[in-house]
């Protein structure tokens, strides 16, 4: 009896960490870095009713707000050179915020001026925060705000630099961050241990400016997780733990949109989309689709559709099996941001700070409705328990249900 | 009686104890965060000097701010840190920061520029109206954020002026202090929109005179690696020579004068001379120190580059047409007595896109707050103390 109860009790907490897990949103794209959230159920109807709270941020960013637990992570940059380094922790139930703290870029904090240091989106281990700037300096705090570990990655390297700025969100496999630093003239990916800070491997790059992020190959079976490594040669498959390159996709890719992964397939933005499957060792070719390009969203994979936006703010759906054009929907307005899919819809934001909820079908996409939110929103949204979080230069919007 | 007076000063005595013990360890443990390294070497001691720090509430805080001086930029982040969570501690427990040592810190220009910013910062969202009663007096503050402040009040109070005759002091007043480009650029508007003669050249410390040789090739990018005889004359410590003749891309060349008027330095290559496609220039100047010192180099360009100060490379850059823009590098260098030689490589790539055809560079010697350090005995901060006018 006691057994049982014991066994019932295991169950239950490890439900339960899988639960929290699940219900967070832990970096870029979301824990499989895919832009799904599949348990979610989201509000379809989106009013100024579904505008839960208004948070003030004290400085810009086109990262995206990140959700670990209870509280929302998110990082801005302020200062006339974007030098000041914003980590920002807030309650996700009231919007108040819990903590707030300050660093000091040690990189080249140059962009291009619709971007700025603040661009890559944070990640998590569940129990530590990972900031990354434009400035390559990488910031590992407690889920208190207390400091753990900081690398100016910018000082180290200072010739991995762009003068347009950098963007490439980091990820956490494991116990590993995995970072890719590439520009023209210097380049490498490390990935650095999520408790002490110090390198656990770094490699060589290809030598060219990239603003894409790391991905993940979720383990299956008993094939280890993997990380995806994309540039303008294509896309690397290395070990997380050791840095290891475990296959090499040389077909080329874009250097803006990301790679995602859906089910196994690995969807490159390469020549179109362009899926392959990891074999363990080596990779097979799955479909191309041509005609799919996406510009600076990354794509999204929904069973057999792929879905991408194209520079005029037109998304294209299109069938996984066969690469061909399902339909197309004009949405207003250009897109930065990576739409997300959570319980059958689609929910993008464009520039100009317009949120459309979009039903995909078989033969159309249906704007369901919109949302001004009359500010400029440039980042990826991140959806956990219930809720939508997305973030503009001057704030974070929580969208959720009416209670 | 006697007993009393026994346990009153055996009282004292540990008072003294315990109060020099909690002093050594804050100061162990700020020396411990200031020993943090690159590589994340030192980040397991710094997290407990954290821990230890943040209990020990506003003691810690002036030794924490005085640990800024001095400091590497790594090491200041973690004093940041220790020192934040110091005042978040004390202010959940609903306590008021010490405002006169602050106060006295934030006026204290030996100190650290970024630290007392923090305390300024600190300071301000407990009082607010510090800013006014300490803003004013910071216009030639070693800190730029201050100067900052300080010039964008003088900016306002001059838009509110009554007529011409009284704005121009206003802003020639915030000029002295300003080391940003948009303010220096909406101050020199409307000075001379009334008439003034502004400087800008030499306000920033511009280099506008040089000598440039070219094109030397530099098809495929190949040329960035090739040291060509300007650069080996370089790094044999020679000062180029410029009565020479070379063998160029497109026949024998000369060292030739090129000087700039633009307000912002910009030597333009592709106009003033010509857009060479595949091609470098060698660029060099002569810069008089009254003593050795530390002052950076800030230089823009979207073209591929290398700087030799005195024969020595101090940083090279291969990255083509990503942008350009004032100050967009910033190296430190050391300066000798008397003359030193400045050398510049700028390299212009293949690329036919109509963005991609700037060849141009920009180059200033200033100090770390970006306040120009002019050549010679003048200096710009002397220049502005005397009230001379640019």
């Amino acid at each position: 009896m006691r057994l049982v109860l014991f066994s019932l009790c295991v169950l239950a907490s490890l439900c339960a960490a899988r639960q929290s897990v699940a219900a967070d949103w832990r970096q870029f794209r979301g824990n499989d870095a895919n832009s799904v959230a599949a348990t979610e159920s989201l509000p379809t109807e989106l009013s100024g009713d579904t505008v839960a709270w208004k948070a003030p941020l004290p400085g810009r960013g086109l990262s995206g707000p990140i959700i670990v637990s209870d509280k929302v992570f998110v990082s801005a940059s302020s200062g006339y050179s974007h030098d000041r380094l914003h980590v920002i922790c807030i309650d996700a139930a009231s919007g108040e915020q819990v903590w707030q703290r300050q660093f000091d870029a040690t990189g080249r904090t140059m962009t291009h001026d619709k971007m700025c240091n603040a661009t890559p989106t944070m990640a998590s281990d569940g129990e530590r925060v990972f900031a990354f700037y434009s400035s390559n300096d990488l910031i590992c705090l407690d889920l208190s705000g207390k400091l753990q570990w900081f690398r100016g990655l910018g000082s180290e390297f200072p010739n991995a630099s762009n003068s347009l700025g950098m963007s490439s969100s980091p990820i956490v496999i494991g116990t590993t961050v995995v970072v890719q630093v590439e520009s023209d003239a210097e380049a490498f990916a490390c990935g650095v241990d999520t408790v002490s800070g110090e390198t656990k491997w770094q490699i060589e790059r290809p030598r060219a400016a990239n603003w894409t992020s790391p991905s993940m190959l979720p383990a299956i079976g008993d094939q280890p997780a993997l990380a995806l490594l994309q540039s303008s040669k294509g896309l690397t498959a290395v070990d997380p733990e050791t840095g290891k390159i475990v296959w090499n996709f040389e077909k080329g890719a874009s250097t803006i949109p990301s790679v995602t992964v859906s089910d196994g397939a690995i969807v490159i933005p390469s020549n179109g989309l362009t899926a392959i499957r990891s074999t363990g060792t080596a990779f097979e070719e799955l479909w191309n689709a041509s005609g799919m390009s996406p510009a600076t969203s990354s794509p999204v994979v929904i069973g057999n559709t792929a879905f991408v936006m194209n520079s005029a703010g037109v998304l294209s759906a299109g069938d996984t099996k066969t690469g061909e054009r399902l339909w197309q929907l004009r949405l207003r307005g250009s897109f930065s941001s990576t739409p997300i899919s959570a319980g059958g819809y689609l929910y993008a934001f464009n520039e100009a700070g317009t949120a459309f909820v979009v039903k995909p079908e078989a033969d159309k996409g249906i704007i369901v409705s919109e949302l001004d939110l009359a500010e400029t929103i440039l980042c990826s949204p991140a959806a956990a328990n219930g809720a939508l979080y997305v973030r503009s230069d001057q704030t974070l919007f929580k969208l959720a249900k009416r209670p | 009686m006697v007993c009393r007076a026994v346990v009153w000063i055996g009282a004292v005595a540990l008072i003294c104890c315990v109060s020099e013990a909690f002093a050594a360890d804050i100061s162990d443990s700020i020396k411990i965060l200031q020993s943090v390294q690159p590589g994340g070497v030192g980040t397991a001691a710094g997290r407990s000097a954290i821990d230890s720090l943040a209990g020990a509430g506003t003691e810690a805080i002036l030794p924490l701010l005085k640990g800024f001086k001095g400091s590497s930029p790594l090491a200041v982040n973690w004093l940041r840190n220790a020192f934040e969570e110091v005042v978040e501690a004390e202010r959940k427990a609903g306590k008021t920061l010490p405002a006169e040592t602050l106060e006295a810190f934030i006026l204290d220009r030996t100190e650290s520029p970024v630290a007392r910013r923090l305390a300024y910062e600190t300071l301000r969202a407990q009082a607010p109206e510090i800013e006014a009663r300490l803003i004013p007096d910071m216009l030639l503050d070693p800190g730029p954020e201050f100067r900052r402040d300080a010039v964008a009040r003088l900016i306002d109070e001059a838009g509110k002026a009554d007529d011409a005759a009284a704005a121009t002091p206003l802003f020639r007043k915030a000029l002295a202090g300003a080391v940003h480009e948009d303010q220096v650029k909406k101050i020199a508007e409307a000075l001379r929109a009334n008439g003034e003669t502004v400087d800008i050249q030499k306000h920033f410390g511009f280099l506008a005179k040089w000598m440039i040789v070219g094109p030397f090739d530099n098809k495929e990018e190949k040329g960035f690696a090739v040291a060509y005889t300007p650069e080996t004359e370089a790094a044999e410590g020679r000062a180029p020579n410029t009565a020479a003749e070379y063998d160029g891309q497109l026949g024998k060349i000369q060292w030739k004068p090129l000087a700039t008027e633009d307000d912002y330095g910009v030597v333009d290559i592709g106009k003033q001379i010509e857009n060479f496609k595949g091609s470098l220039m060698y660029a060099s100047t002569t810069w008089t120190s009254a003593k050795d010192q530390q002052v950076e180099i800030r230089l823009g360009t979207p073209n591929a580059w290398k700087l030799w100060v005195n024969g020595k490379l101090v940083f090279e850059r291969e990255e083509y047409h990503r942008s350009s823009a004032m100050d967009q590098y910033k190296v430190p260098v050391s300066l000798k007595p008397g003359e030193n030689v400045i050398l510049f490589k700028i390299c212009q790539n293949e690329q036919t896109q109509d963005w991609a055809q700037k060849y141009q560079f920009q180059l200033r010697v200033c100090d770390s707050t970006g306040s120009a350090v002019l050549p010679g005995l003048a200096t710009a901060k002397n220049d502005r103390q005397t009230g001379e006018s640019r």
